[in-house]
């Protein structure tokens, strides 16, 4: 396992050697593409990408909940949750590579 | 929203791209993303979120239907954890 971080620059970067788009355009492109799918997700879109995952909004009801070092009570106020599905597609390519690497 | 509405959304804001342009750069990111995590590396879009991969060990499932032992091998599954600045907007904007 190679244990790195990626970031958007290493996106970026994939795009503008895939695509031939200006640096500044493929790092703009990537920009833009994270904002569309979060401005759908705030809208309370569920956002599908095939072959990648799901993105849904899930609605969460107020509770009690309670700091476990002190024990103490806190109000939960209601919020919204943002859950991934992964799809099949994607979990059978991460772990055909998982396979590959452990048995080397 | 699906992959391709996405990608009409983008193709609106970039006029001077060809759609399949805009479906490549799509793919690509998502390629990349999948790419990453199967090298056991992570991504990290700050604002965004982050996607790992957790190792599950390998176990003895059963199953439920004849309750008989399976062995269910070791698994790597994706895992995404959203950003503080995209949970915050969920909180404050939107429906």
């Amino acid at each position: 396992m190679s244990n790195k971080t990626l970031t958007r620059a290493d996106l970026s970067e994939a795009v503008y050697n895939e695509i031939g788009l200006s640096r500044v355009e493929s790092s703009e492109i990537v920009e833009a593409v994270l904002d569309e799918v979060s401005t759908a997700l705030v809208g309370g879109e569920e956002v599908k990408l095939s072959s990648f995952g799901t993105f849904s909004v899930r609605q969460k009801s107020g509770r009690i909940g309670r700091n476990p070092k002190t024990g103490e009570e806190v109000p939960i106020t209601p919020r919204r949750v943002l859950s991934f599905r992964a799809s099949h597609v994607m979990k059978d390519r991460i772990n055909e590579a998982f396979k590959k690497l452990i048995s080397k | 929203m699906i992959k391709s509405e996405l990608v009409n959304r983008l193709a609106d804001q970039y006029p001077h791209l060809y759609q399949r342009d805009v479906e490549r750069v799509v793919n690509t990111i998502l390629d990349e993303i999948t790419e990453a995590l199967g090298r056991g590396d992570r991504v990290e879009l700050r604002g965004f979120g982050a996607f790992s991969a957790k190792i599950r060990p390998p176990r003895i499932g059963r199953n439920p239907r004849t309750g008989e032992a399976v062995a269910v091998a070791e698994k790597c599954v994706p895992f995404f954890k959203a950003g503080k600045d995209l949970r915050d907007r969920l909180n404050n904007e939107g429906s």
